[in-house]
């Protein structure tokens, strides 16, 4: 069930490259699964595509019950609008939208993969992967330093966490597609979850095959409505029939199996 | 306010446009206890015979007041006949099925299948803007639909040319005529695309007064940018007996509810 409310910010800090917001949204906080996004409208009335994020913590707030996390790039119009809204602000959002990522049944090893901002949704995953026992293995990917999320707080849910930057400002030098081969052998995982750029899911579903292991991509698109009615996020995949298929990856996705996502044609 | 629409009574005259309510199960959560059955209708996206992928993305793109979309695709009419239709007309709604063909004859048979579908309301056709080829188009469609059931032609909001379309659509034996069509345009890279939004909303209103204005009896539904109860009573007043909501769905899935319940009760502020 998605609501589509009036929402408030509550809190805004800056940390790194990103600005973290905390908003009170009626109802959406306590619907949220790890893998879900809010679609956000903005302000500006003569914008009418919608810009969505990632959910990426749920914490109670004192006097207003759960409240929503996202992380924003003050980049592009929607996201220098809201990266730059005061404490008290409403927002108009729809959420949480989207397929969530599924969790194993069995306390099985699952690696975690996130790049730049994209890693938002793993850290809420990585605990309810742990919640069930699971051993959660972390690699973390960004830029530089300053597009890293915080890996500290997740260390908590974590058995191991891996760093990597492009610049190697902080941990190793590289990209995950450098390091993800070796990081599923050692982690021994059998679930992999990945959420970053294109590329990188791309990567990650093949290294996880090799590995014979399960992949679970979050997929980012442009998504102009966000909710599964204009069909403008086509996403291209394989039917469990073998059939090529193009669905919307607000509603079909984000979160989709690595093996059915038709990557060359999303390059 | 009980409509009546092509021979139709809906509870309002708030219709959801073509492409812009998912396949109905999409927009159901935003609209309240009734579901889709509060609307005035759902017209559903356009269905071709065999299935379209849709246009390589970016397929929908902003601009300013309005949204640009390249042709979203569909499953095609076997797979919609199955799966889509009968979901949409178990939820109470008023369905209409819009078609799509690339020949007169693709969108006669389209007709004939889609015809025979048990609960439809009516047939949309988007029939562009040539008053020649759209009262053909509307001919080879009505003469292979069961008889009482309307079609709706939707018209390129083409002020200079309007007038005639309307009129040559209904005799073709349109039951009501949209007003309007997305306008064409094109996307930032060149490709065709159909520009809607509140950017088009004036032009289509001031399609539906002159049409209005030289066809008193005609069925009009008015249809572009429109957003509240405000935008919906005028395109009311300019005579059009319903409005069809679209692009302000993408934007606030909320937005088609919320105008049939300000009509509804009166109340526009």
């Amino acid at each position: 069930m998605t609501l589509h409310v009036t929402g408030e910010v509550l809190d805004t800090k800056r940390t790194g490259a990103y600005r973290h917001l905390t908003l009170v949204a009626p109802g959406v906080a306590e619907r949220f699964r790890p893998g879900t996004f809010v679609a956000v409208t903005l302000a500006d009335s003569a914008r009418l595509a919608r810009r969505s994020y990632w959910i990426h913590q749920v914490r109670p707030v004192g006097g207003y019950g759960p409240a929503l996390q996202l992380v924003v790039e003050p980049v592009g119009t929607g996201g220098a609008w809201l990266a730059g809204l005061p404490v008290g602000a409403k927002v108009e959002l729809t959420g949480p939208l989207g397929r969530p990522f599924a969790l194993p049944k069995e306390p099985v090893s699952c690696l975690l993969v996130g790049e730049d901002v994209s890693a938002a949704p793993l850290f809420p995953l990585a605990e309810r992967l742990r919640e069930r026992g699971c051993a959660v293995t972390l690699l973390v990917a960004g830029r530089d330093e300053a597009h890293l999320l915080s890996a500290l707080e997740a260390r908590r849910s974590a058995r191991a966490v891996t760093v990597v930057t492009a610049d190697g400002s902080v941990g190793q030098r590289g990209r995950v597609a450098d390091v993800i081969a070796e990081t599923l052998g050692r982690a021994r995982a059998e679930v992999v979850y990945a959420a970053g750029r294109h590329d990188t899911l791309h990567a990650v579903a093949a290294a996880a095959e090799d590995h014979g292991a399960w992949s679970q991509t979050a997929v980012e698109l442009p998504q102009p409505c966000a909710t599964g009615l204009c069909h403008g996020c086509p996403l291209p995949v394989v039917g469990e029939d073998g059939v090529p298929r193009t669905v919307r990856g607000c509603t079909e996705g984000p979160v989709v199996r690595g093996d059915r996502v038709r990557w060359a044609e999303l390059a | 306010m009980t409509t009546t629409l092509a021979g139709l009574t809906l509870p309002n005259p708030v219709l959801v446009a073509s492409g812009c309510g998912g396949t109905g199960r999409e927009l159901a959560p935003y609209l309240g206890d009734d579901g889709l059955a509060g609307l005035g209708g759902f017209v559903t996206r356009s269905i071709s015979l065999d299935p379209r992928p849709g246009a390589e993305p970016p397929r929908v793109v902003e601009t300013p007041s309005g949204l640009l979309h390249a042709e979203g695709g569909n499953p095609g009419l076997e797979p919609f006949l199955a799966t889509e239709l009968p979901e949409l007309v178990r939820s109470g709604t008023r369905v209409v099925v819009s078609i799509t063909g690339r020949t007169l004859s693709e969108h006669a048979e389209l007709a004939r299948r889609i015809g025979q579908a048990p609960g439809l309301s009516a047939i949309e056709v988007a029939v562009g803007g040539e008053p020649f080829h759209a009262a053909s188009l509307v001919a080879a469609v009505v003469r292979d639909l069961p008889r009482g059931l309307p079609v709706l032609a939707k018209l390129q909001p083409d002020l200079l040319r309007v007038v005639e379309t309307a009129r040559g659509v209904l005799e073709a034996g349109a039951a009501a005529v949209v007003l309007a069509d997305a306008l064409a345009a094109a996307l930032p890279d060149g490709r065709p695309a159909g520009l809607s939004g509140p950017a088009i909303r004036p032009i289509a209103l001031r399609c539906v007064t002159e049409v209005c204005a030289a066809l008193p009896d005609a069925d009009v539904v008015g249809a572009g940018g429109i957003g509240s109860a405000a935008d919906a009573r005028s395109f009311l007043d300019a005579g059009a007996a319903a409005v069809q909501v679209g692009t302000a769905l993408l934007h606030d899935p909320t937005t088609a509810a919320r105008i049939a319940a300000e009509l509804t009760s009166g109340d526009t502020p």
